[in-house]
C-alpha cells in the first residue's frame, strides 16, 4: 500500500503535467470546490494521521488547536528541515516528486484558512528548494497558487525559505525564529505556535511527510486511511532505512509491519549484509533510545515488535524506543557502540544553541567524557557520570534538544553497558583499529 | 487568585509568574533567578535555575505538571501548588544547574571584579555542591574591550542574554548579540565593533556575573571594602539616581541603583556613570540599604543595615537576665605552668 511515493519512480514526476496525469491535485480541485475548510480538517481528524516530524502527535488535533481570532493572519509553515542524523525521508520526497508536498500545503492551508504559507527547508538542500521553487512557479502558471485559485476565490501565497544550516531550526518555534530572520533559538512554551506563531500570529507547523499525506485523504476520505495500519498508528510512513542492510533507501511501509519482516524481507530491507548479523538498531532517528537487536524483534511480553507508535514504545525506555521520524539506522556485530554514542554526541554537541544551561554544558561535557572512553581515557566512574549527567538535562531544557541528546546516551549505557565498561578497562585493546567488544552468548556474536 | 508555594499561600494577581508570587512571600521562598530580570521584557526561561515542581496545576485542573517548570515565565493558576525549597527533585536538579554552570566557568573568583556581588557565586554557594566532577579541559576566550568603558570577560559568561535584552530595549541600535552555538557560543560584537551608546554602561549593571565590568573600576577594590552611599544629580539624560561606591573618601565607582533582588528599576546614562566621579557632582542621599548577608555590608555601619525585625523582637522577649548564681571560679586566674 503506498500512498506518497506511488507513482515516485514516474519518469517526469516532477512536472506539473506528468504529475497531473498521475491524478495530481485532484485533492486541490475537491477540497476547493466541494469542501469547506472545517470539512476537510474533519476528514483529517478522522483519518487519525500523527505528525510525522518524531513527536507524532495527532495532526487533527493540532490543527483545531489554532486560534482563530477574526483580522489576524494565520500561517502554515512546512518543516523541511529535515537534520536528524539517520532520517532523510523528507529530502527524497521533496526531491523526486515536489508537486506532492505543494499538493499538500495547499489543501491543508485551505483547512486552516491561511492565505502565505511557507516551506522552511535545510540549508544544506539547496538544490532541493531549486526544485521546489520550480513546481511552485508552475503551480502558480496553472492557477494553483496565487489569487482565486480554481475560481474559489481561495488565495495563497507559498513560499519557500532556506535554513542556514541549523539542526535547532527543526524544532518548531527556533524554525519560526528563524523565519522571522532571527537567530533560531527555541522560544518558551506557553505561549505555543498555535496562539502566537509567526510574527506572532497563529501558526500550525507540520512536517513534510505529514502535509503531504492530506491529499490523499481529501481525495480517498479519512475513514479510508484510518484502515491502513494498525490501532492508533494508522497510515503508512515513510522510513529511511541506513546502515548493515542489503537494501538501505527510502521505504513507504503501512504502519504495524513486524520489525523482524522490514529488517529481512526482501520486500523491504533484504537482510543483514551476508555474513553478519543484528546487533542494534535505531529505529526513529538519532535521538530515539538505541536498541539490541533482542528487543527490537521482540517486546518484553514475547509479542512481535510492530513497526507503530505504539509497538515500538512499548516497554518505555526501560526496554522499549520510539518510532520517531523514521529514521532507521540498523547495525551488525561490527559496530562500536561506544564509538557510535560518540558520534551521536559529538552531533549534539555541534547543533545545541546554547541557549539554556542544561544542554548547552551538558551536551559538550557528554561529547568530551564520550571520546575520552573512546580515546582509552576512561574513568570507571565515567559511566554514572553520564547516566546522571543525562538524567539531569533530560526534561529541564527549554525545548527537546536536551532529551533527544541524553536519551541515546543513557540507552547506550542502558543496553550496552560491559561495552563501555570494556572500554575503560581494556584501553589498550579498546582503542585499535576496528576493535569491538563482543558480549558472550550475544546474540549477534558470529 | 490564590496560590501555595512551599505550604504558604498568598493571594496574587492575575498574569503573576510563579517567581513574582514567590518574591511576593519572601526572600527565602524565591527561587534563584540568573537571567531572569523583571524590568527587562522577555528575559528568562534560560538558565533553568529557577525550577520549580508544579504539585497540582490549578484548582480547576489539580494535575501536577510532568516536567519541572521553570518559575520565572510560567504564570500562576488560581490554586496552584508549588514547591520550590521543600522539593528534593527540584533541589537535586538546581545541583546540577549549579554545575553546568560551572563547567566552564574559569573560577576566578579572587581576581574577578563582580565577587562579592555576583550572583552565580550566591547561586552556587546556596545550591550547588562543594565537589567537582569535572577533568575536562574548560573552553576559554580572550578577555575583549569592547570600547573604552566596557569589559568582556567572556569566560565567566553565563549567557543570560539579560545584557542582549538591555541593549535591544534601552539603546537604541544593538550593536553586540550571542554568536555560534552551543557552548561555543559567546557574546560579541560583531567583527569586535565597539558599543558606542549613551546607555552602554547598563549592561555591566544587568550582567549577574563578572563578564561585563567596568573599565574605570577594574581591579581598584573588592566590593566588600567600598561604601555605597545613595545619591543624585540632575541629568538630563537619565534619572541621575545612582549609588556612589567610596572607598575613604574617593568615589571609585557609580552604578544604578539595584533593588533587593539585583534588579535595575532606573537605567542610568553614561555620563553618571563613567564621568560623574566626584563627590561635588552629587547630592548625597545617605547610605545605601543593604542586605545584613551581605558581604558588602560586613564591618560597616549598623544604622543602615536592613534588620529582618523578627529575630530582634523574639530575642527581645526572651530575654532573661544573667543567672549570677553560678559557679564562677573558673574564671579566676590560673596558675602559670612551669
Amino acid at each position: 500500500m503506498k500512498i506518497l511515493t506511488e507513482h515516485i519512480d514516474v519518469q517526469g514526476i516532477e512536472t506539473i503535467d506528468v504529475f497531473r496525469k498521475h491524478g495530481g491535485y485532484a485533492a486541490v480541485e475537491k477540497a476547493l470546490k466541494k469542501m469547506t475548510p472545517d470539512e476537510v480538517t474533519e476528514e483529517v481528524k478522522k483519518s487519525g494521521l500523527r505528525g510525522r516530524g518524531g513527536a507524532g502527535f495527532p495532526m487533527g488535533m493540532k490543527w483545531s488547536f489554532l486560534a482563530k481570532p477574526e483580522g489576524i493572519p494565520r500561517y502554515l509553515v512546512c518543516n523541511a528541515d529535515e537534520s536528524e542524523p539517520g532520517t532523510f525521508k523528507d529530502h527524497y520526497l521533496m526531491m523526486k516528486s515536489p508537486h506532492t508536498l505543494i499538493e499538500g500545503m495547499i489543501v491543508s492551508s485551505y483547512a486552516l484558512g491561511a492565505n502565505t504559507s511557507y516551506i522552511y527547508i535545510r540549508g544544506e538542500l539547496m538544490y532541493v528548494a531549486t526544485i521546489l521553487e520550480k513546481a511552485i512557479q508552475e503551480a502558480r502558471d496553472k492557477g494553483l497558487l496565487g489569487k482565486n485559485i480554481l475560481g474559489s476565490g481561495y488565495d495563497l501565497d507559498l513560499h519557500v525559505q532556506l535554513g542556514g544550516g541549523a539542526y535547532i531550526c527543526g524544532e518548531e518555534t527556533a524554525l519560526l525564529e528563524s523565519l522571522e530572520g532571527k537567530r533560531g533559538n527555541p522560544r518558551n512554551k506557553p505561549p505555543f505556535p498555535a496562539v502566537k506563531g509567526l510574527w506572532q500570529c497563529p501558526t500550525v507547523v507540520n512536517n513534510v511527510e505529514s502535509i503531504a499525506a492530506t491529499s490523499w485523504i481529501v481525495n480517498n476520505g479519512g475513514d479510508e486511511y484510518a484502515k491502513i495500519g494498525i490501532g492508533r498508528s494508522t497510515g503508512t510512513k515513510l522510513i529511511s532505512v541506513s546502515g548493515h542492510v542489503r537494501k538501505p533507501g527510502v521505504y513507504e511501509l503501512p504502519l504495524g509491519i513486524t520489525v523482524e519482516d522490514f529488517i529481512y524481507a526482501d520486500e523491504w530491507c533484504g537482510g543483514i549484509r551476508d555474513g553478519h548479523k543484528l546487533k542494534a538498531v535505531v529505529a526513529g532517528g538519532s535521538s530515539v533510545p538505541i536498541l539490541p537487536a533482542e528487543l527490537i524483534l521482540k517486546t518484553t511480553n514475547g509479542e512481535n515488535r510492530l513497526m507503530s507508535y505504539e509497538s515500538l514504545s512499548d516497554g518505555g525506555f526501560a526496554t522499549g524506543t520510539m518510532l520517531g521520524s523514521g529514521g532507521f539506522v540498523v547495525m551488525d556485530e561490527t559496530t562500536c557502540i561506544v564509538h557510535n554514542t560518540l558520534t551521536f554526541g559529538r552531533f549534539y554537541h555541534h547543533e545545541s544553541c546554547g541557549q539554556c544551561s542544561p544542554c548547552r554544558e551538558g551536551t559538550g561535557w557528554m561529547d568530551k567524557v564520550l571520546y575520552r572512553i573512546e580515546h582509552g581515557q576512561g574513568r570507571q566512574e565515567d559511566i554514572d557520570l553520564l547516566v546522571d549527567v543525562a538524567k539531569k538535562i533530560e526534561g529541564n531544557t527549554i525545548c527537546p534538544l536536551g532529551d533527544a541528546a541524553a536519551w541515546p546516551v543513557a540507552a547506550a549505557i542502558r543496553h550496552f553497558r560491559d561495552e563501555f565498561e570494556w572500554h575503560i578497562n581494556h584501553p589498550e585493546k579498546a582503542t585499535q583499529k576496528g576493535a569491538v567488544f563482543m558480549r558472550e552468548g550475544a546474540s549477534w556474536s558470529l | 487568585m490564590k496560590v501555595t508555594i512551599d505550604n504558604i499561600t498568598i493571594d496574587v494577581e492575575p498574569g503573576t509568574t510563579i517567581m513574582n508570587a514567590a518574591r511576593q512571600i519572601g526572600p527565602h521562598i524565591a527561587p534563584p533567578a540568573m537571567c531572569y530580570y523583571e524590568p527587562l521584557k522577555a528575559s528568562g526561561g534560560k538558565c533553568r535555575g529557577c525550577l520549580v515542581k508544579v504539585t497540582a496545576g490549578s484548582e480547576k485542573d489539580p494535575r501536577p505538571m510532568p516536567k519541572l517548570v521553570p518559575s520565572c515565565i510560567t504564570q500562576v493558576q488560581d490554586g496552584m501548588i508549588v514547591e520550590n525549597t521543600i522539593n528534593e527533585q527540584v533541589l537535586e536538579t538546581r545541583k546540577g544547574i549549579v554545575e553546568f554552570l560551572l563547567l566552564n566557568h574559569p573560577l576566578d573568583c579572587p581576581v574577578c571584579d563582580q565577587a562579592g556581588e555576583c550572583h552565580l557565586q550566591d547561586f552556587s554557594f546556596e545550591h550547588g555542591v562543594s565537589k567537582t566532577r569535572t577533568v575536562e579541559e574548560r573552553n576559554t576566550f580572550e578577555p575583549v574591550d569592547l570600547g573604552p568603558y566596557i569589559k568582556l570577560n567572556m569566560n565567566r559568561c553565563i549567557l543570560c542574554y539579560r545584557c542582549v535584552y538591555t541593549a535591544d530595549q534601552i539603546t537604541d541600535g544593538r550593536v553586540h548579540g550571542v554568536m555560534h552555538r552551543g557552548d561555543h557560543a559567546e557574546i560579541s560584537t560583531y567583527i569586535e565593533k565597539a558599543i558606542d551608546n549613551d546607555f552602554s554602561g547598563n549592561v555591566i549593571d544587568v550582567c549577574p556575573v563578572g563578564a561585563l565590568t567596568d573599565k574605570t573600576y577594574r581591579f581598584k577594590s573588592r566590593v566588600w571594602f567600598s561604601k555605597p552611599e545613595d545619591a543624585s544629580c540632575s541629568c538630563g539624560k537619565c534619572s541621575g539616581k545612582v549609588t556612589l561606591w567610596y572607598r575613604g573618601d574617593e568615589v571609585i565607582r557609580v552604578t544604578a541603583r539595584k533593588n533587593e533582588w539585583g534588579e535595575v528599576k532606573e537605567f542610568i546614562c553614561n555620563t553618571c556613570r563613567f564621568e560623574r566621579k566626584k563627590t561635588s557632582d552629587w547630592t548625597l542621599e545617605g547610605p545605601t540599604k543593604i542586605a545584613r548577608n551581605s558581604v558588602i555590608s560586613a564591618n560597616k555601619y549598623g544604622a543602615s543595615t536592613i534588620k529582618p525585625a523578627f529575630p530582634l523582637q523574639q530575642a527581645a522577649e526572651q530575654y532573661k537576665k544573667i543567672d549570677d548564681s553560678r559557679d564562677r571560679s573558673f574564671l579566676a586566674p590560673q596558675k602559670q605552668l612551669n
